[in-house]
């Protein structure tokens, strides 16, 4: 059969950025970030039960400065995709589903996130005694 | 038990029904408490300097040792089911997509796994 040109859908470069859709791939990405997460944790309890001298290693390692860095990166995406995620949950029972009600909901699901998330490490500076 | 129009709406291009959309809320929900009590006590535990003495202790009582099996169960239980989906929207191809999803549930269980054998190992051996 010969090709024809039909038209095709229009893909996801013609459409300006909105907080709807960005905040939906954040929520995949965040997601595929703490699926890697779940693969460090694997890795820490191992580590753990393999031995003192493990363990200690991989705490240094993650204490290390990219340590550091990854496991914030892990806390942000935690705390977005737990917040998102009981977005999606009230969704799923009808809830907020209008479009103002999901910008609203979109921007506080970006600052619970951000504040958890500094939150957290303030307070775990804090129970170490380095603040 | 169920009807002939709930049995073929299952039929869809991913052969199959709802349990998938379930497990995955459900997982969710569970993790609301058990994902803030993990981050808690990594806090509460990096307080402590996360020695391995004072990890063993911690594992050691029966409540933590509980809490964090069912945490690692649930959290790669959540994982296996959110890479499926992901795999399935962006692995195209039935070879290429049946070995992405073998590969990642494979993977993930092991890796689950062998964490509850590890908490298992430090409380028993605590």
């Amino acid at each position: 059969m010969a090709p024809v040109n039909r038209p095709l859908s229009p893909h996801l470069q013609i459409y300006r950025p909105q907080i709807t859709s960005t905040l939906s791939i954040l929520h995949r990405l965040t997601g595929v970030a703490l699926a890697a997460g779940a693969v460090l944790l694997a890795y820490w309890l191992a580590a753990a039960a393999y031995g003192p001298g493990a363990f200690e290693r991989a705490n240094d390692l993650l204490a290390s400065p990219v340590g550091r860095l990854v496991l914030f990166g892990m806390t942000f995406s935690f705390f977005y995709h737990f917040a998102n995620g009981v977005r999606h949950l009230a969704w799923d029972i009808g809830l907020g589903l209008q479009m103002k009600t999901l910008r609203l909901t979109g921007i506080l699901v970006v600052l619970v996130s951000l504040a958890l998330t500094g939150a957290t490490w303030i307070a775990a500076y804090a129970a170490a005694g380095k603040l | 038990m169920r009807s002939a129009l709930g049995r073929a709406r299952g039929l869809g291009s991913s052969h199959e029904g709802v349990h998938h959309w379930r497990a995955q809320r459900l997982t969710a929900v569970l993790l609301v408490p058990l994902g803030l009590w993990f981050i808690a006590n990594v806090v509460y535990l990096i307080g402590l300097d996360i020695a391995p003495s004072v990890f063993r202790a911690w594992i050691g009582e029966h409540g933590n040792a509980l809490l964090l099996i069912l945490f690692v169960l649930v959290l790669f239980h959540h994982t296996v089911l959110g890479m499926q989906t992901v795999i399935e929207d962006y692995v195209h191809g039935p070879a290429a997509k049946a070995v992405s999803l073998f590969l990642s549930k494979a993977i993930l269980w092991a890796l689950g796994a062998s964490s509850v054998l590890a908490v298992l190992h430090l409380y028993l051996g605590a």
